[in-house]
């Protein structure tokens, strides 16, 4: 699957919700499902700073494909990275590095990606997609 | 000397009327506003009053010899003795526009500072938001002055006894908080400035969280200073006021130099302008100082009374009820407290709740509401805050613990 069949994937996934509470709720699972950091891997320079949450994110680049996982101490957030890693997993670093992120506005969720939301999210982003530009 | 106005009977659906950012709805659902500790909704006559300075009277003031002018003038000039008569200030000059808490304190901070030297001490509070911290530590750094910080119990009170040790002929200054914005706790202010004044020192009061709850006597408390900003007191963003005593700011050199402030400017030498002037370099918010008058005429004819125990009331069943959710813990305890209600549910990232809550129509802050060391104190990462204001009502705290309660089980 593409980066962008995926994405597409997960808006149709969302198309189904109709109300913010069960979009949430599908979030939130989604948050406890991924165990997607190793303890090891939570160390302070690995840690995204927001005002209210903080993330870490961990990255390994394997026969040319990027692997992230990460983790936050706010499950909602948490499951949004989730969403983020799926889209992102197995990728190359080229396609990470110019990957237009549509999916997080299509399901209605742009606002925590916004740079005043004071979650993390949007400097995770940014650090993925530096981590990409190093990788290339 | 204070008038006594016809108070209007308190009706918490008549005062709903007049506020009409609270008749709508978020995400399908009725907007219930819980988050008046961060600011607060306007009435409709201060929405008015400016829609109507900027389509009707608009002009620079104490400038003009145009009609206009001496409209706009007159009303700044109005406002500010309405805000003098509100908290009952001896002198029209005492009373001076800022653009709110956090520049009134650090003005305060800058021209006080000028008058200390090394080795003074200044006592401020371990519940301070940053605006009454961070001044403090400038000025510290600046003139090499000692920072001392009045402890907190687990209750979320100023442990007193601490607070009489700190003061001796060191103690130039105590900047406290009146209440406190993320415990809600009401300090012993009055104390306070008996106290420090027995030992010579000034105090600032920060009114931020206590000008819209409670009448304020700035006489009767004696205080050298008291600073609130206008957005917490139903009027506009970008005022304030600082009220201080004649004689200090006679003798404190001016913070910002500029139009408005000087007596005479020549190149050798300038002179600086009578008070109110001296602090009020530049052109201000004209509008924001007109319409903050009209937020305390409005004030003014409420009964603030009644208006108390109905906020008391709202934040007393609303914490009865949290405390039943398992896990449940309220911060800030305190026996003397305001309408606030901040509280941490184990295991659950405030900032999770304030989400879910948010999409359920109600709005409440989450995090540390700028008061970091607080958090520290508690060792929690953040709160939940919910904080009343006289037009919430009961059904209100019943939609907000009804979407807390399905908010906490969404998230275990
Ligand atoms: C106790 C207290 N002091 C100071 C401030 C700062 O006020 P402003 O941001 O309006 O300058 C606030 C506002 O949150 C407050 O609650």
């Amino acid at each position: 699957m593409t980066l962008e069949e995926k994405q597409i994937e997960i808006v149709e996934e969302f198309e189904v919700f109709d109300d913010w509470m069960d979009k949430y709720e599908y979030i939130i699972e989604l948050g406890k499902e991924l165990p997607i950091i190793s303890e090891e891997n939570k160390t302070e320079d690995k840690l995204i700073e927001g005002c209210q949450s903080r993330v870490w994110l961990h990255y390994e680049v394997k026969d040319g494909k990027m692997q992230f996982s990460a983790d936050s101490d706010a499950i909602i957030t948490k499951g949004i990275i989730g969403l983020l890693i799926r889209v992102m997993n197995n990728e190359s670093p080229e396609t990470i590095a110019t990957a237009n992120l549509h999916f997080i506005a299509d399901i209605g969720l742009q606002e925590h990606l916004s740079p005043t939301r004071a979650n993390g999210l949007a400097s995770m982003v940014q650090r993925l997609k530096m981590s990409a530009l190093k990788a290339i | 000397m204070v008038e006594e106005k016809m108070k209007v009977p308190f009706d918490v659906e008549q005062i709903r009327k007049q506020f009409p950012t609270l008749s709508q709805q978020v995400y399908g659902k009725n907007l219930v506003y819980l988050d008046n500790g961060a600011t607060s909704q306007k009435p409709q006559v201060v929405i008015d009053a400016i829609a109507k300075y900027y389509s009707e009277d608009n002009s620079n003031i104490h400038r003009g010899v145009h009609h206009l002018s001496q409209v706009a003038t007159e009303q700044y000039e109005n406002a500010r003795a309405t805000i003098q008569r509100y908290i009952n200030a001896p002198l029209l000059e005492e009373v001076l526009f800022t653009a709110g808490t956090t520049a009134g304190i650090n003005m305060i901070a800058f021209s006080f500072g000028e008058t200390l030297k090394e080795g003074d001490e200044i006592i401020i509070s371990a519940m301070e938001h940053h605006s009454n911290i961070v001044p403090w530590q400038m000025l510290c750094e600046r003139k090499k002055c000692v920072l001392k910080v009045i402890p907190i119990n687990q209750k979320g009170e100023l442990k007193m006894d601490v607070f009489e040790s700190f003061l001796s002929e060191k103690t130039k200054l105590v900047s406290v908080t009146h209440i406190s914005n993320t415990l809600g706790t009401i300090n012993p202010i009055k104390e306070i400035i008996d106290q420090s004044h027995q030992a010579g020192a000034k105090v600032i009061v920060d009114g931020a969280q206590s000008i819209q709850h409670m009448k304020i006597d700035v006489q009767e408390l004696d205080c050298d200073f008291f600073i609130f900003s206008g957005h917490k007191v139903f009027g506009p963003t970008g005022v304030g006021v600082v009220y201080g005593k004649k004689e200090m700011l006679d003798i404190l050199p001016p913070y910002q130099g500029g139009g408005d402030m000087i007596a005479k400017v020549t190149f050798e030498k300038t002179t600086y302008n009578v008070l109110p002037h001296k602090f009020e370099a530049g052109t201000p918010n004209i509008s924001g100082g007109i319409c903050l008058g009209t937020a305390f005429e409005f004030l003014a004819e409420q009964d603030l009374d009644a208006i108390a125990k109905h906020e008391h009331h709202l934040a007393k069943f609303a914490e009865e009820e949290i405390v039943k959710i398992e896990g449940a813990r309220i911060i800030g305890t305190a026996q003397n407290k305001t309408s606030v209600v901040s509280f941490v549910i184990d295991g659950l990232h405030p900032f999770d709740i304030g989400t879910l809550l948010d999409k359920q129509g109600v709005a409440v802050r989450t995090g540390h509401h700028c008061t970091q060391p607080l958090m520290d104190f508690f060792e929690i990462p953040g709160t939940i805050r919910a904080s009343f204001a006289f037009y919430n009502t009961m059904e209100e705290v019943e939609i907000f613990i009804k979407a807390l309660k399905r908010s906490v089980e969404m998230l275990r």
